[in-house]
């Protein structure tokens, strides 16, 4: 058993960052504690919350069920990547229309795997939706509202030719 | 809510992985999705001295047809899984189990060795393994060993999977065109662990149904078939009164727990209700062997 630290090598949002870690270091607490990037919230760290959900090469993961090691050489996307607060991302911007937020923590996973959805998966109804999102729990907004902007999202995704 | 400490190795290959078991004693785990390790290590209730990376080994994330058999690979994710056409026109009630499995994140990740490997006894990919007569590919320095599922689990969580093997493949037993699949799931939320579920397998042979399999899940110790509730069906021309009779003796025959989710005599109830829907459309997809 070690602590000894190894270096490892990550892209996160497109800028490349070499990182001393102990084997042990879960992806979310690299992400946070040695980069920085506190946008990627930790609730429940056992997988079931959703709220520190990455990209991880292109697809949604939970940083808290990932080590940071196994990311060596990986493409990392968090919320940070998304926009910033004077130009938000077009995942946040319809967050903010349609009111999908109150709290606020659940919200950078919401917008992660909703990422994910947008790039990777045909979704058509609302079933479907709410099925895709139903690995996120978010405790204030019931959820209706959330569901309006990714609807909004997945029409505007449709009609591009 | 962080792992003990342990030694990380990124196997480069199937032989390297073994070496790394070898040499780890009994402390040695594999990690591939690492959807329920993680969590597991995450509380400390698992505390390998060695972790075994099999992520970046090639040629693991395959889904093959050989011959009779369905071979899929120690990195085929649950997403692969449920969309894999192979997997669809051979064995469709596996594709029918995928859209209970998980949700989308857990998918991009999870594994369907790797779950087989866990042995929760209400996960669809064990249960699958049995009710297809699953073999499991397992590799260590002492050579490759192919274990038959009934052979496998040895109860919760718990299987005969030697410290120092690795699952490299799960091979299942196709199911023919004219064979009819049902399954049918409940679980508070979808996507997360059932609370029951069954799966029924039959073909029509002159109006009357054959090869029936009946599986369960979630009402037990570990997946299993329920021998006495396919005898019912087996042989007879499907009518209310035989689903009400097997689904009675498949009540009869398992000994569910009771959990903060469920009590023993809801589950039984929902299992016998679940069994009755799951025969219903196995008789109905079903088709007449063409002679030849």
């Amino acid at each position: 058993m070690t602590t000894v630290k190894r270096e490892i090598s990550v892209t996160v949002n497109g800028l490349r960052h070499s990182v001393s870690v102990e084997p042990r270091m879960l992806l979310s607490d690299m992400l946070r504690h040695e980069l920085g990037l506190t946008g990627t919230h930790v609730g429940c760290e056992q997988g079931v919350c959703g709220a520190c959900t990455i990209l991880l090469n292109g697809r949604s993961a939970r940083s808290c069920l990932t080590l940071a090691v196994q990311a060596d050489g990986a493409e990392i996307e968090t919320v940070e990547g998304q926009g910033t607060p004077e130009a938000l991302g077009r995942v946040q911007q319809a967050f903010r229309d349609h009111h999908g937020l109150q709290c606020g923590f659940c919200t950078p996973g919401f917008i992660m795997t909703i990422t994910d959805i947008l790039r990777n998966h045909e979704l058509s109804g609302d079933d479907e939706i709410r099925e895709a999102l139903s690995g996120n729990i978010c405790r204030c907004t019931g959820y209706e509202h959330i569901v309006d902007a990714v609807r909004e999202l997945v029409r505007e995704k449709e009609a591009r030719p | 809510m962080k792992p003990a400490a342990f030694d990380y190795v990124r196997a480069e290959s199937v032989a390297h992985a073994a070496q790394i078991l070898a040499g780890a004693g009994s402390d040695g785990k594999v990690i591939a999705g690492g959807q329920s390790l993680m969590p597991m290590m995450n509380f400390r209730l698992v505390k390998p001295s060695v972790l075994v990376d099999i992520n970046a080994i090639a040629g693991l994330d395959h889904v093959e047809l050989n011959g009779s058999r369905l071979r899929i690979g120690a990195l085929v994710r649950h997403f692969m899984t449920a969309c894999d056409p192979i997997i669809a026109q051979h064995a469709p009630i596996v594709t029918e189990a995928m859209k209970h499995v998980a949700h989308l994140t857990v998918r991009n990740r999870g594994t369907f060795c790797g779950s087989v490997c866990h042995a929760d006894p209400a996960a669809e990919m064990p249960m699958m393994t049995v009710l297809l007569d699953g073999r499991i590919h397992a590799v260590s320095t002492r050579g490759m060993r192919i274990i038959p599922i009934g052979e496998f689990f040895a109860g919760s969580l718990v299987t005969s999977l030697e410290p120092d093997e690795l699952v490299t493949t799960v091979d299942l037993a196709t199911t023919g065109r004219e064979m009819g699949y049902g399954f049918h799931e409940f679980a508070r939320r979808h996507g997360d662990y059932a609370l029951a579920a069954v799966a029924v397998l039959m073909r029509r042979e002159a109006g009357k149904a054959r090869d029936v399999r009946i599986a369960v899940m979630g009402v037990g110790e570990m997946p299993s078939r329920v021998p006495a509730a396919e005898e019912v069906i087996e042989g007879n021309e499907l009518c209310d009164a035989a689903i009400l009779r097997a689904t009675e003796s498949l009540r009869t025959a398992i000994s569910p727990n009771s959990d903060l989710n469920a009590s023993a005599d809801y589950r039984r109830h929902l299992a016998g209700a679940l069994a009755g829907r799951a025969i219903r459309d196995a008789w109905s997809r079903a088709r007449e062997a063409v002679p030849a």
